[in-house]
């Protein structure tokens, strides 16, 4: 029986606390008597019979017909699924995609149907590559598929690819997938990695153009999502809610299948990134001080790319099929199950060690503005109830934050570092000033259609998604950042976690309560005030 | 008495454009309302005399007075008292035209200013314009009839002091030729001797091993910028080492006998000339010495020109000059313009009869500067009011010791041998960006020093010059003038109080007029931005971009050997690799010779290479090869320059496929372009010439033409001096990411150079491979993978 989240009170005995930074860790001592550690619940157990859940979750769907009874000769059949952004680190092969996606082939084939195209539902996320959507679909989907064109990625971009369903009551335009939406059925494959993830979030915002996501992925939703993980609180959420019911209005008829994965994140070498410190075991230790004392002196471009290629041992816990909001119920209580953690009251200080990836750079690079969406989008928001920060309070994250970025996957990111972070840090200004000129940036798109570009608009996304926190929060340092990058970013350099301290003793005193999030492993801090 | 002498009289002037020439012109509008004024210009190189008239005198801040006095009267009123007759001194006949001759020839007074002042003018030149030039207005005016009261016009020759020639004590105001140090020479000897020189020097640069050697200095100095821009720059050194001969000669032929230089050589010649050939002339001559800026008149510190003390001056306080040669105890025989001009004015007034035969206007025997007066002066005002270099620090000026000139000169030579070794060693590496602008940097402390040599020989002469210059006749000029004209007219030197002049009137013009910066502050960033704010200029119609370490850092065989491995095994790979590596260096001096052939030879290698393949790969160079390589600051640029509304041209000698995946970027690219065969497979033969070198100018030139933009207001950017016809082309260039030729290039005309890197953080691979591919895909063109590839 796997032991759930924890939250440990720091005392004279407890060893130095594991923090990430970046393409390494480093052992940091917390304050005893006012300092307290969030761990994650352990994983939970997989399912065994992995393909027979697959395929029993298809004949007994929720709130819907069984799919073999969607499905009819000379059917126009789509099969969109999660870009690359999902699961984190990749999964081993094979991946549960492509499970899922052979299961609704086969069925597909049994009832006579023979157009079917597979999309990549990406919204404005690069394009993967061959290697890539062979990894997430297989080589034999990917062989059969690819060659003649059915196996594609969506183009937000393609005005010929898009088709425009209306407005949601509240005047947001709906836009999606052309194919998609003129199918007589479209089947949606997912994998729920955090409860942020899926329901009407998958085809809403993974099939959709600028032109719809513009409506949701903005300062002004973004501070009234709080959090993102918790959807009833969530504006974000409302906002892809009312678009589905456009989708639904408009006769799009969505089987949605979603899937949850336990938080089996490392494999077996670097099991002591996911275990409690003071349960190390010797050999943990050797680990830990071989691995850093090896990454110290490799060069961090070589480090990058090991991590990147670790793949992730987790497994299936659960998947169910039906009607989006009804599966959705039910993934998302599966998620919570597996990473929610109760913990009592708020913090002054949250630490945080920000990891090598994020759902933006697949093998890619973490660069400044990931770490900023990483910090104050993801883990501020790794909330239900109220923020482990209290208002006014500080974060500290580690993280060398070098000013490197990768030119293929994030131009547009670069010219956001050096212009637009230059102008204005403050997510609302850059709205109205800025995001125009590079959502319509001609150069941008021709790179997110051809090449593995992210869109030009998405550093502003990135940049919207910490608009809460910013808010939030008095000060946000990072410890072991290029001074300059940190800088540019708004936020505070500083070289030590006691440095760090010291700087936040401004804003919350000489003697304020910390809270660290002991991630990854991923968890959903459940507050209560 | 002076004004009522010259009412009504017309006088002519030669040499108005030039110092004293303004003064001159300006002072007799404004202090001589009654005189009408001839003026003799010569046309310029591009614009003619009358419009030079406008430009260089009229608009002169010398005139400001007088706008604000005269009002909207002031165009009217030139253009009644002022007519401009085109001429030049050094030809024959002044080259006048029948009625501008006797125009001139009409005149009352003729004021000759005209001359080659500077003192490193080639021997030739000074003799043809300094020596003859005073004779040919006297031939013309014997020429011409005589006037009405049956004179001939009174010609008032601006000389120098300096034709005593180096000599201590006394120089009394007579001919030379007439005094005790006559040696006798004989001026129509040396006319023939400088014309003959002149015919010779140009013969000498003319033989192969010269021209080899001019071929080569501009090669080494453009690289391969094109045959037209090394044949315009090879003749500009053979021009330039004409002259250079010239003027030596020019030096040594004064010193032989007993001139500090060609110019007052020369000038003593042509007085004496003067004289010979006058016949009815008659003719007055005024000798200033130094002249430097104004004393109260047009106002207080007025100069034009920069060409005697100023850059000495400007090079001390720049701390580039830290010891200049000269006696502290001597006199340094300076005058205020003013005073000259009122000298001119009042002998032209006395008339034929009255004025002295030779006027000298000098300080040096009634007021004379001594040599540390104004050293001292100059160092306690340059301490009190520091320049400042580009980094916002003030210089601090040294002490002078007043070393003798041999000191000077040795420690100058050693300084400069050591910057020319460590120029030619930097230059020798193939650095860019930079580091380039290191040895740019030298290139520049290089000609500093060989500028701060030459004042050194050239003006040390002067320093040292014991010649103490009477002034008698001046003052007795001085003492016929009534009290009006002596408030309107001061010539006497004794009004100059020095410490006074030198401080609060001189120095502080001398720093104006050399736009030295004065305050602190960075100028190179506010340079910088400056020359990108105006390429960055909604104005701007064009901007035209080289791709290859401008916006990319890779090259042709990058992008060949991405193309050419993408669809094979690893064993073909490291074929390839080994197979490349090995050509590399031939490869590579070829492209230094010429890049046009170079290409050509280059891309044979498509041959055979089927187009549908090369298309579809093409689409993933842009990803795996383009974009890795790109310097995100150039591409930015580019979309700028389109925001603005510029049209934006990519002019490249990659093959056109190579670039497709930039067109988004430009409204227009210019590639080289590869013939396909009907069988669907590149020919290996480009269809027109590669846009390289000086084609790329004309292509723009034929861009901007055809849409109707102007080349002045394009804006080029490349990185190599074999862009140099494209950069010079337009109105706007910048340099990016220099080699070090074009580094020094860009530094010295001002131009932008920007530093663009790469993105930190895109991958570094070693070699321009791309990874792997699937079998599927790497057989998918007829499974024979090496088709595209051939050798």
């Amino acid at each position: 029986m796997p032991r759930p989240g924890f939250v440990l009170d720091v005392d004279r005995s407890t060893p130095p606390i594991l923090f990430w930074r970046g393409e390494n860790f480093s052992l940091e001592k917390l304050p005893a008597g006012r300092s307290r550690v969030i761990y994650a619940p352990e994983p939970l157990p997989a399912i065994e019979d992995v393909d027979g859940a697959i395929v029993h979750a298809l004949l007994h769907p929720i709130d819907q017909d069984p799919l073999p009874a969607l499905l009819f000769p000379g059917m126009k059949l789509t099969i969109a699924f999660d870009d690359v952004s999902l699961p984190l680190p990749k999964m081993r092969r094979p991946d549960i995609r492509q499970r899922i996606i052979e299961a609704v082939l086969d069925m597909a084939a049994e009832a006579g149907v023979d157009d079917v195209h597979i999309i990549s539902a990406l919204a404005l996320h690069r394009r993967m590559t061959e290697a890539e959507l062979r990894h997430a679909v297989g080589d034999r989907v990917y062989d059969a598929f690819a060659p003649r064109g059915h196996l594609y990625q969506h183009d937000a971009e393609d005005p010929e690819a898009l088709t425009y369903l209306g407005t949601t009551p509240h005047g947001e335009d709906v836009e999606i997938n052309k194919r998609a939406a003129e199918s007589d059925l479209l089947v949606y494959v997912n994998i729920n990695l955090v409860a942020m993830d899926g329901g009407w979030k998958s085809t809403a915002t993974g099939l959709s153009s600028y032109k719809s996501l513009r409506h949701h992925h903005n300062p002004e939703t973004m501070t009234h999502s709080r959090s993102f993980m918790d959807q009833h609180r969530s504006e974000l959420h409302k906002s892809n809610w009312r678009m589905g019911k456009v989708l639904l209005d408009s006769g799009v008829k969505v089987f949605q299948i979603e899937t949850t994965l336990n938080t089996d994140t490392f494999p077996s070498p670097f099991n002591f990134l996911s275990k409690r410190e003071w349960e190390w075991s010797p050999r943990d230790r050797m680990t830990y001080l071989g691995t850093t004392k090896a990454l110290n002196r490799t060069p961090h471009r070589l480090a990058r790319n090991i991590f990147h290629s670790i793949e992730a041992p987790h497994q299936m816990t659960s998947v169910q099929a039906g009607e989006v909001e009804a599966v959705h119920r039910i993934t998302t209580a599966n998620v919570y199950e597996q990473q929610l953690v109760e913990v009592k009251g708020q913090t002054d200080i949250l630490t945080m060690g920000i990891p090598y990836i994020s759902p933006y750079n697949v093998h890619s690079i973490l660069n400044p503005i990931l770490v900023q969406v990483m910090a104050l989008g993801y883990y501020f928001n790794m909330y239900r109830g109220a923020p482990l920060v209290r208002e006014g309070g500080a974060i500290i994250m580690t993280h060398p934050c070098r000013p490197e970025f990768n030119p293929v996957h994030h131009p547009s990111y670069i010219d956001f570092f050096e212009q637009v972070l230059a102008d204005t840090t403050d997510p609302h200004v850059m709205s109205q000033k800025w995001e125009k000129q590079y959502a319509e940036d001609e150069w941008y798109k021709h790179l997110y259609r051809t090449s593995y570009a992210y869109h030009g608009v998405h550093p502003f996304y990135m940049w919207y998604w910490g608009t809460h926190a910013m808010k939030h929060c008095s000060r946000v340092i990072v410890v072991g950042g290029d001074p300059k990058t940190v800088r540019r970013l708004g936020f505070v350099p500083a070289s030590t976690m006691d440095d760090a301290l010291e700087i936040a003793s401004d804003v919350v005193g000489r003697a304020p309560t910390i809270t660290h999030l002991h991630t990854p492993p991923l968890l959903v801090a459940d507050v209560s005030v | 008495m002076i004004a009522q002498a010259l009412a009504g009289r017309r006088i002519a002037v030669t040499g108005s454009t030039g110092f004293v020439g303004t003064a001159l012109v300006e002072r007799l509008l404004r202090s001589v309302p009654d005189c009408e004024l001839v003026l003799l210009v010569r046309d310029g190189r591009r614009t003619p005399a009358a419009e030079r008239v406008r430009r260089e005198i009229f608009k002169n801040n010398a005139f400001d007075r007088l706008r604000t006095e005269w009002g909207d009267d002031f165009d009217a009123t030139i253009a009644r008292r002022v007519s401009v007759v085109r001429g030049d001194v050094g030809t024959d006949g002044l080259g006048l035209s029948p009625v501008d001759r006797s125009t001139f020839a009409s005149c009352d007074v003729i004021i000759h200013s005209a001359a080659s002042v500077a003192f490193d003018s080639p021997l030739d030149s000074a003799v043809e314009i300094n020596l003859l030039g005073p004779m040919r207005i006297a031939a013309l005016l014997n020429e011409e009839p005589a006037r009405a009261d049956g004179r001939r016009a009174h010609l008032v020759a601006v000389s120098t002091c300096y034709v005593a020639g180096n000599r201590r004590g006394n120089a009394p105001e007579e001919l030379v030729s007439e005094g005790p140090f006559d040696i006798g020479l004989d001026w129509k000897s040396e006319v023939t001797a400088a014309r003959r020189l002149r015919s010779d020097t140009e013969a000498t640069s003319r033989t192969p091993d010269n021209l080899k050697r001019f071929r080569e200095g501009a090669r080494r100095e453009l690289g391969a910028a094109g045959a037209p821009a090394l044949a315009e720059k090879t003749e500009n050194l053979r021009e330039a080492w004409v002259k250079d001969r010239l003027v030596e000669a020019g030096r040594s032929r004064a010193a032989s006998v007993g001139w500090p230089d060609a110019y007052a050589f020369t000038k003593a010649l042509g007085e004496q000339a003067l004289h010979e050939t006058k016949g009815d002339v008659p003719v007055s001559i005024v000798r200033p010495s130094i002249i430097e800026s104004a004393l109260a008149e047009p106002f207080p510190g007025w100069i034009r020109g920069f060409r005697m003390a100023e850059p000495v001056i400007i090079s001390y306080a720049r701390g580039l000059l830290k010891e200049f040669p000269g006696v502290p105890e001597g006199t340094i025989d300076v005058i205020p313009v003013d005073i000259v001009v009122a000298a001119i004015i009042a002998v032209a007034a006395l008339g034929p009869d009255e004025a002295p035969r030779i006027t000298q206007v000098a300080s040096g025997s009634t007021n004379p500067l001594k040599y540390r007066t104004l050293v001292d002066n100059v160092r306690d005002w340059f301490t009190a009011h520091p320049i400042y270099d580009s980094h916002g620090q003030p210089i601090v000026v040294p002490d002078w010791n007043f070393p003798g000139r041999g000191r000077v000169q040795k420690q100058l030579t050693r300084a400069k041998d050591l910057v020319t070794r460590s120029e030619r060693a930097l230059q020798s590496l193939p650095l860019r960006g930079a580091q380039a602008t290191w040895s740019a940097r030298l290139e520049e402390r290089r000609g500093d020093i060989e500028r701060a040599l030459e004042y050194v020989e050239l003006y040390g002469l002067y320093t040292e010059c014991e010649a103490i210059y009477q002034v008698d006749n001046l003052m007795a000029v001085h003492e016929r003038l009534d009290d009006d004209d002596r408030a309107a007219f001061c010539l006497d030197p004794r009004a100059v109080d020095w410490p006074t002049y030198v401080s609060t009137i001189h120095l502080p013009s001398v720093v104006q007029h050399a736009r030295v910066k004065m305050a602190p502050g960075k100028t190179v960033v506010d340079r910088r931005d400056r020359l990108k704010r105006q390429v960055l200029d909604p104005a701007r119609h064009v901007a035209a971009f080289d791709l290859e370490n401008t916006l990319i850092a890779s090259n042709v065989v990058e992008s060949y050997s991405w193309l050419a491995t993408r669809r094979l095994d690893t064993s073909d790979r490291i074929r390839y690799v080994a197979r490349t590596l090995r050509e590399a260096p031939g490869l590579l001096s070829m492209d230094r010779k010429d890049r046009a052939d170079f290409l050509r030879y280059f891309y044979r290698r498509y041959e055979d290479a089927p187009v549908e393949q090369i298309d579809i790969d093409a689409i993933e160079l842009l990803s795996q090869l383009i974009m890795t390589k790109s310097f995100p600051e150039g591409l930015r640029r580019v979309r700028e320059h389109r925001a603005l509304g510029h049209r934006t041209v990519l002019i490249t000698g990659a093959l056109s496929f190579a670039v497709e995946g930039l067109r988004p970027l430009f409204d227009e690219i210019v590639a080289a372009e590869m013939t396909i065969r009907p069988d669907g497979t590149y020919s290996g033969e480009l269809s027109r010439v590669p846009p390289t070198g000086e084609t790329r100018a004309q292509i723009l030139a034929d861009y901007c033409s055809a849409e109707g933009f102007r080349l002045e207001e394009c804006v080029a950017y490349a990185d190599s001096t074999s862009d140099l016809p494209l950069l010079e082309a337009v109105g706007f260039p910048v340099a990016v990411n220099p080699e070090t030729r074009l580094a020094a290039i860009a530094r010295k005309r001002g131009w932008l150079v920007e530093n663009w890197s790469k993105a930190e953080g895109a991958p570094k691979r070693l070699l321009p491979i791309g990874p792997l591919v699937s079998e599927g895909e790497r057989r998918r063109f007829g499974g024979d993978s090496r088709r595209g590839s051939r050798g």
